[in-house]
């Protein structure tokens, strides 16, 4: 399968806006989880929310879309100097041939949560002026995108739960191998709502305080929201530093709707394809971001899928623990953090994590290494059995 | 524009009035009146009993699709990645949890929760055929069929195997109902594949258009088009009920549409 270039990454988290603010944060373990009353929920929860999303005010032609997660959605675009370098590639390609595909799990769903509190007494109306299309639907984040840009080519959002903006890149990986456009921006996008915070409380897994990865006292996620937006393009001729998409692997537990299996099959059979699919051996990947959610199930299966495939010496580390579990915009977020630790050779250690699980035996970094990397892996896993690994790769001199 | 050509192996549909893909085909070629009378989908048996008891409409007919169309392809659905595309997912489940997080109480049960992902449709699927391969849930709003097909189209050329896809909507109650007015569910089911088999029923070849998308002659078959995103799909279930070689332009996004050129095999 061809390997695609990425020719431009930003992302945005509680980590701050940007590149230069994550890779610090990341070299230097700094998290972004705080525990505060978020919106108008009761109780404190450890949350990982983007600062000052609430004055975000959206381009006056769009401002149709607004809502919390185009919000971010925008503040996310505006990095790095992002929309500058999608535009060059809409310049070499043709709008036509620039594909929109994110991933979200809820996209903007708090829209529709506060406008159901405010339904007429009388006949049940949500109020005039809620923007169902624009905010709630699932399409939404890549409707927004696709017309910030004026985009003409193909666009949709994956929303396979947490693994949704890893998925994202196989989509324009298999739209790119069969001709139907020249590059593409993927990446993800979610944004703090009710549903997940209540949601994930239901089901006892929440953490009390800032989630703790691969560690014995972890206790569940803490809920974090996020953007990331990355440039896909064909890497027919690759120069040395790039950074290349080399492998994607998926496939499904047929296990359990919340649960992950026990064994972590499903997560170890898309490792071994996407490695399989990036033409090299297992001994040659150097770092595993996992998708550590720090869920007690979740970290203990992904382990034995981990340790089963590569043994237990393969460095490899969560960083939820820094940026909160931000669901459908983990698999960007993550891709883009592996594009950082090839671009300037370190792999981060897990923040919140004071020790490894003695039952967990892969090699779980608590302090962030230097050292240059040539292959990595990011692991991204969600509800419904769905799994999806990517291998990036740093093309040498 | 290039184009790229895919095998269609089978095919469902489950609709108003439109109750299977052998049974519909004299409607679909304007034979017999559409009369869009109300969709019975019992909930599939593949399903384990306690999911078959709490499953709402979503995941019974995106079920029933799949299985329809992977019986009619002779397929085995435990091998077929999958495609689950849809405008709202479970649109009901939406509305209950949107419901109890305005009340005082707010607290949503856990398998509201989980039901609420968008490819909870599609984890059902897998858990009840043990299908362990690729599966992909997307959301294009009114382009559910035709974003779905351009995955499936993708996804089968890219890795060389044949794939399912199952495109379904379904509405909400109100007050969602008011913004996102979808009068009746429907399903489309189809396995493609990359190359010929003794099972294929036509080639597909697809191409991204500037031209405008097609419309129907029947009024209420145009309806149905209109009126629900898998609707979308009509003009090409036409074009394969005739049994006719031609094509058709199907609505997809603003300024790009989705040309299929059908020839009967």
């Amino acid at each position: 399968m061809l390997a695609l270039r990425l020719g431009a990454y930003t992302l945005t988290s509680a980590l701050g806006t940007g590149l230069s603010a994550h890779r610090d944060a990341l070299c230097h373990m700094r998290g972004g989880i705080v525990k505060k009353h978020w919106e108008t929920v009761a109780d404190e929860f450890c949350v990982a929310e983007v600062a000052s999303l609430d004055d975000v005010v959206l381009r006056p032609d769009l401002r149709h879309y607004d809502c919390r997660n185009n919000r971010l959605a925008q503040l996310g675009l505006e990095q790095d100097d992002f929309i500058n370098s999608v535009r060059q590639a809409m310049a070499r390609y043709g709008a036509s041939r620039v594909g929109v595909f994110l991933g979200s799990s809820t996209s903007g769903i708090l829209s529709s949560e506060v406008a159901y509190r405010y339904r007429d007494p009388q006949s049940g109306a949500l109020p005039a002026g809620h923007r169902y299309r624009e905010t709630h639907n699932a399409y939404s984040v890549a409707d927004f995108v696709r017309s910030w840009f004026g985009l003409t080519g193909p666009a949709c959002v994956v929303s396979t739960a947490c693994s949704s903006s890893a998925k994202v890149f196989g989509t324009a990986q298999r739209m790119m191998a069969c001709g139907l456009i020249d590059a593409a921006i993927v990446g993800g996008v979610d944004s703090l709502c009710l549903t997940t915070l209540y949601g994930f409380s239901s089901l006892q897994l929440v953490s009390s305080q800032p989630c703790r990865p691969f560690d014995g006292a972890r206790d569940g996620i803490s809920v974090g929201e996020g953007a990331a937006f990355i440039l896909l393009e064909r890497g027919d001729q690759p120069q040395a530093g790039d950074i290349v998409l080399s492998g994607v692997g998926e496939s499904s537990d047929a296990y359990h709707m919340s649960s992950p299996h026990p064994q972590g099959l499903g997560a170890r059979a898309a490792m071994e394809q996407a490695v399989q699919q990036a033409g090299i051996a297992l001994t040659d990947i150097d770092y595993i971001n996992l998708h550590g959610t720090a869920t007690p199930s979740n970290d203990a299966a992904e382990d034995a899928a981990v340790t089963s495939l590569f043994g237990t010496q393969l460095a490899c580390s969560s960083t939820k623990g820094h940026t909160g579990h931000t669901l459908g915009a983990a698999g960007g977020i993550e891709a883009v953090i592996c594009a950082l630790a090839l671009e300037h050779g370190f792999m981060p250690g897990g923040v919140g994590s004071q020790s490894r699980d003695a039952n967990l035996h892969c090699n779980y970094l608590l302090h962030t290494v230097v050292r240059p990397l040539r292959h990595v892996l990011s692991n991204s896993f969600g509800f419904g059995g769905s799994n999806c690994s990517l291998v990036f790769s740093r093309v040498d001199a | 524009m290039s184009t790229a050509s895919i095998f269609l192996e089978g095919i469902s549909l489950l609709g108003p009035g439109l109750n299977g893909w052998e049974a519909s085909r004299a409607i679909l070629r304007g034979e017999q009146l559409f009369e869009p009378t109300a969709l019975q989908v019992a909930a599939p048996a593949a399903l384990p009993a306690t999911e078959r008891r709490r499953a709402g409409l979503a995941v019974k007919l995106s079920m029933a699709t799949g299985l329809a169309a992977v019986e009619h392809a002779q397929a085995d659905a435990a091998t077929l990645p999958s495609i689950f595309s849809s405008t709202g997912g479970d649109c009901e489940n939406c509305h209950s949890i949107l419901e109890v997080l305005a009340s005082p109480e707010r607290m949503i049960s856990p398998t509201r929760f989980h039901n609420s992902v968008h490819n909870a449709p599609a984890g059902y699927w897998s858990i009840a055929t043990q299908c362990t391969a690729a599966s992909t849930s997307l959301c294009v709003y009114d382009a559910t069929f035709t974003g779905g097909l351009l995955e499936s189209l993708s996804q089968a050329l890219a890795s060389a195997a044949p794939c399912l896809l199952v495109s379904f909507d379904t509405a909400y109650p109100e007050p969602l109902y008011a913004l996102r007015p979808i009068p009746y569910p429907m399903g489309v089911g189809m396995v493609i594949s990359p190359v010929q088999t003794p099972q294929s029923k036509a080639v597909l070849r697809l191409a991204l258009s500037q031209d405008p998308a097609m419309q129907l002659a029947d009024v209420s078959l145009e309806a149905l088009r209109l009126n629900n995103p898998t609707g979308r799909s009509l003009p090409l279930l036409r074009q394969l009920a005739l049994g006719q070689n031609g094509r058709v332009v199907l609505d997809y996004l603003s300024d790009c549409q989705l040309a299929v050129e059908v020839e009967h095999v």
